[in-house]
């Protein structure tokens, strides 16, 4: 689904990533680990287009699509979420989700009925301002404007950063579900036990190189790559 | 004259109309500039030589159809249209490629632009100064408390609130009008949900310029067409719009609203020295609200 080789990205002049290479599988969950700083959303960004790399490649689909605008990214089915949470503050929820409708590919595409049927805190607030949600509201609606996209690979920038257990624990079961339905996901994330739960395989990165890659079963039992790396 | 000299209920009422009737023609506008600087972060210097161009295209077109009533509303539609077209052929050309410069550099080119329609206009229409006549129907006065009150004021004060209204249903009924909003705080995230900002941004810029277009060509039977008009309504236009609060359309409407009612009821309290009332307002909004009275975009 997605390969990400030797990729070099830089903000202006300082060069953030050195040479990341990963891959996803389709209908996999794979998690990027890493503490502050380590460089897991500029790999999120380089891979949605946001900040190309200036060097090595990334190939979609099978396709190389390195330097491709992130809008024709996100018609090809690379839905991204962002962090922090940036939702069109000053539209509605419903706003929000409507202006996010792509084009479904076969059959069946998300709409908002059925994003409202998965996030049904969603449509009690549908005609909300988005910018008066709370943090775990905000993050549900981010998630469903990338459903909308249609989406066949979901890019999740730390999505339980900041919010209240009760929250993340409804946002795992959430992310599992997608993962059912077939939806491959690529997981940026602090909170290892949620990751590590919910992913098939794990990267750990740190200074923008890849440190470690294996199974999420085999990074629970490294302790030594997880004190090294990520601090617990 | 005297200060104050003149003052009566009637007298009020009637500058009071010829204020709102300047208010049109300041919000259609100053509501354009605004448009382009909020979503596009456009601060379009050249939003005036638009307003000029839109001016003497009406001019031409309704003389090119015989200067009767048909010829007006004719130069009304078609003149704001030319504008746009303009406005869409430096968009595509030359503004697309520039979006993610720094605003000096928009500013500065857009200034080079002024100076370019300005040459431009002095090409096509002479230095000359032009007039064009309202349709039979709307020209002469009619007397409010016997006071006389121009006719055609009265079709501005018709068109404003329908510009208002439109530009209303356009930001928060459409789906283009929802895309901008969204692209004026985040433009990358509205990219990332798939959607062709540029486009977007096309779309909104030839919006904006069609409102100086318009307003040119509403203004041009109320005074004369001239060099030099592109000037005066640029800098009026963006003192509205940062009075308003950047970007914001109620904004815009507040300003002008500011800006047209102390400028006619400036005339009345000391004419002398009317033109300087509207600045004098901007000073004291500036002075309680840096930012605008309404929320900014920016
Ligand atoms: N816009 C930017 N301009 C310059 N440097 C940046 C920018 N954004 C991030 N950086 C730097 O790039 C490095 C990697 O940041 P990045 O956001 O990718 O880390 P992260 O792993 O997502 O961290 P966090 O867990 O805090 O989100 C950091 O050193 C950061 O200071
Ligand atoms: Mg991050």
């Amino acid at each position: 689904m997605l390969q990400v080789k030797e990729i070099h990205t830089y903000y202006g002049l300082s060069h953030i990533l050195f040479g990341v290479s990963l891959e996803v599988g389709k209908g996999e969950i794979v998690c990027l680990l890493g503490r502050n700083g380590a460089g897991k959303s500029t790999t999120m960004r380089s891979i949605m287009g946001l900040t190309p790399p200036r060097s090595g490649y990334i190939k979609y689909k099978g396709v190389t699509c390195t330097g491709q605008k992130p809008y024709l990214l996100a018609r090809q089915g690379m839905g991204y979420v962002p962090d922090n949470r940036r939702v069109f503050a000053d539209l509605t929820v419903g706003e929000n989700l409507e202006i996010s409708k792509g084009k479904p590919k076969d059959g069946k595409g998300w709409d908002k009925d059925r994003v409202y049927d998965f996030f049904p805190d969603l449509k009690k607030i549908d005609s909300r301002k988005a910018g008066f949600l709370s943090g775990g509201e905000q993050q549900m609606l981010t998630i469903a404007r990338a459903l909308m996209t249609n989406p066949d690979l979901l890019l999740l920038d730390e999505p339980t950063e900041g919010l209240a257990p009760l929250i993340i624990k409804m946002l795992e079961e959430q992310i599992a579900r997608l993962k059912e339905s077939g939806l491959t996901v690529l997981l940026a994330e602090q909170n290892l036990s949620v990751a590590l739960r919910l992913s098939d395989r794990a990267y750990v990165i740190d200074n923008g190189s890849i440190r470690y890659h294996g199974t999420s079963k085999e990074l629970q039992e490294n302790d030594e790559v997880r004190q090294k790396y990520l601090c617990v | 004259m005297e200060f104050a000299s003149n003052i009566t209920i009637a007298a009020i009422f009637q500058q009071v109309l010829v204020g709102l009737s300047r208010t049109t023609i300041l919000f259609i506008v100053a509501s354009g500039l605004s448009l382009v600087l909020g979503v596009l972060r456009i601060p379009n210097v050249a939003h005036g030589s638009l307003y000029m161009i839109g001016a003497f295209l009406a001019y031409t077109i309704a003389t090119l159809f015989g200067g009767g009533t048909a010829g007006f509303w004719l130069a009304l539609i078609i003149a704001p249209l030319g504008v746009a077209l303009i406005s869409f052929i430096a968009e595509r050309g030359l503004f697309c490629h520039l979006y993610e410069r720094e605003h000096l550099m928009l500013l500065l080119f857009t200034f080079s632009f002024t100076l370019v329609f300005g040459d431009l206009v002095k090409l096509v229409w002479g230095s000359d100064y032009r007039s064009l006549s309202a349709p039979v129907f709307m020209q002469g006065s009619f007397s409010i408390f016997d006071l006389p009150f121009p006719r055609y004021n009265l079709f501005l004060l018709v068109i404003g609130p329908l510009v208002a209204l439109g530009l209303w249903f356009l930001t928060n009924k459409t789906k283009i009008g929802k895309i901008a909003r969204a692209a004026a705080v985040d433009r990358e995230m509205v990219g990332a949900v798939g959607i062709n900002v540029s486009r977007v941004f096309a779309a909104v810029f030839v919006i904006g310029c069609f409102l100086a277009g318009l307003g040119g060509a509403l203004v041009a039977p109320t005074q004369n067409i001239t060099q030099g008009m592109d000037h005066a309504i640029i800098i009026e236009a963006f003192l509205i719009v940062i009075i308003g609060g950047l970007g914001n359309m109620w904004g815009a409407l507040l300003g002008a609203l500011i800006f047209g009612l102390t400028d006619s009821m400036g005339i009345l309290l000391w004419p002398q020295f009317a033109i300087v009332f509207p600045y004098i307002a901007v000073i004291i909004v500036l002075l309680f609200r840096p930012k605008g009275l309404l929320k900014s975009t920016w």
